[in-house]
């Protein structure tokens, strides 16, 4: 219990010093880096709480592939942010009240892991039964995924796609650059 | 990096495990963690490193941009088409039980297929995307 403490409170202690870092710098790479920081952690708090599957994907996805996307798509960026004069009471305030009123939330939330908490006795029981005995898969979150919320999965892959052919089609710069030739051209075809 | 012998040594023995290790994390999602989504991102990442040590054209040379935008449509095709095919065999749409000889047995087929789904769609969109970042400035110079 107490080492359980511990390793959560340095993990904090670690997101907490990066996400005050975050704030403070200004440079768009240090952001970046920062960052993938901050997703690793974030994997190793999935791992304390025995999520394992989400913090493989947090690593892979947050602090890996979306680092080297960021990467890619800053050299299209300024290096530096600008420096915000503007007042920011507002937006602390907010953020603050915001993060007090979670907090306040969070004590009416059940322990981890308590039998009797309502997400328990929903549907997972189910699920947990059903994944040995109609799927026979050992692991249970493989089978809500892939089976028992298909339809969701499916509709994930579908909102990957979509998103990427849409990056592709916004980057794809060939037939502007085409046309942009090709107008001239018929502009002086006009004129003369 | 084209130049760098420590850069292009280790990518040419990492490259090849990575891709093992992905394809471990795909079919064993069954029984570890791991899954569709992991996989691919751990494929495209091979194929990323491979693009970034040793430049953008070379990793085209490798996996062709063409076959890189059939294979990521090609997976929601195969998603879907598991779910057609459970449809026209007679049970709802993505209800795998009909798909093997027993109950189980076609659960097994149908989350394998799907996952490979889900895997070939996310490696490529991954790749896709990092060959449209890393090609778009290219043409804005020309």
């Amino acid at each position: 219990m107490i080492s359980e403490l511990l390793i959560n409170a340095f993990l904090v202690t670690i997101m907490l010093s990066i996400a005050i870092s975050l704030i403070k710098t200004r440079a768009v790479i240090f952001t970046v880096i920062l960052t993938s920081a901050y997703s690793l952690i974030a994997a190793l708090m999935f791992i304390t709480l025995d999520a394992v599957d989400v913090a493989f994907t947090e690593a892979s996805v947050g602090a890996g592939i979306s680092t080297i996307l960021f990467l890619a798509a800053m050299a299209y960026l300024p290096k530096k942010e600008e420096e915000s004069i503007s007042n920011q009471f507002i937006p602390a305030m907010s953020c603050i009240i915001l993060g007090g009123i979670l907090i306040w939330c969070s004590y009416d939330l059940p322990e981890i892991g308590q039998l009797t908490a309502p997400i328990h006795q929903h549907i997972a029981p189910e699920y947990i039964r059903g994944s040995k005995e109609d799927i026979g898969i050992p692991n249970i979150v493989t089978s809500v995924l892939a089976s028992y919320r298909g339809y969701d999965t499916f509709g994930e892959t579908i909102v990957v796609f979509t998103a990427g052919v849409a990056v592709l089609v916004l980057l794809e710069k060939k037939n502007p650059v085409k046309k942009n030739k090709s107008q001239p051209k018929q502009k002086i075809k006009k004129n003369a | 990096m084209h130049n760098n012998p420590i850069l292009r040594i280790s990518t040419k023995i990492l490259f090849a495990p990575i891709i093992l290790f992905g394809l471990y994390v795909q079919f064993h999602g069954d029984f570890g963690p791991g899954g569709g989504f992991q996989a691919g991102v751990i494929v495209a990442s091979a194929f990323i490193l491979y693009s970034l040590v040793f430049g953008i054209e070379e990793g085209k040379k490798l996996f062709p941009s063409n076959i890189n935008l059939i294979l990521l449509a090609l997976g929601g095709i195969i998603y879907g088409g598991v779910g057609f095919v459970s449809m026209i065999l007679g049970d709802e749409f993505l209800a795998y039980n009909i798909l093997g000889s027993s109950p189980k047995s076609g659960q097994h087929i149908g989350i394998l297929l799907v996952e490979f789904g889900v895997g070939l769609t996310v490696s490529n969109v991954m790749i896709a995307l990092f060959n449209a970042f890393a090609s778009y400035d290219r043409i804005k110079e020309k």
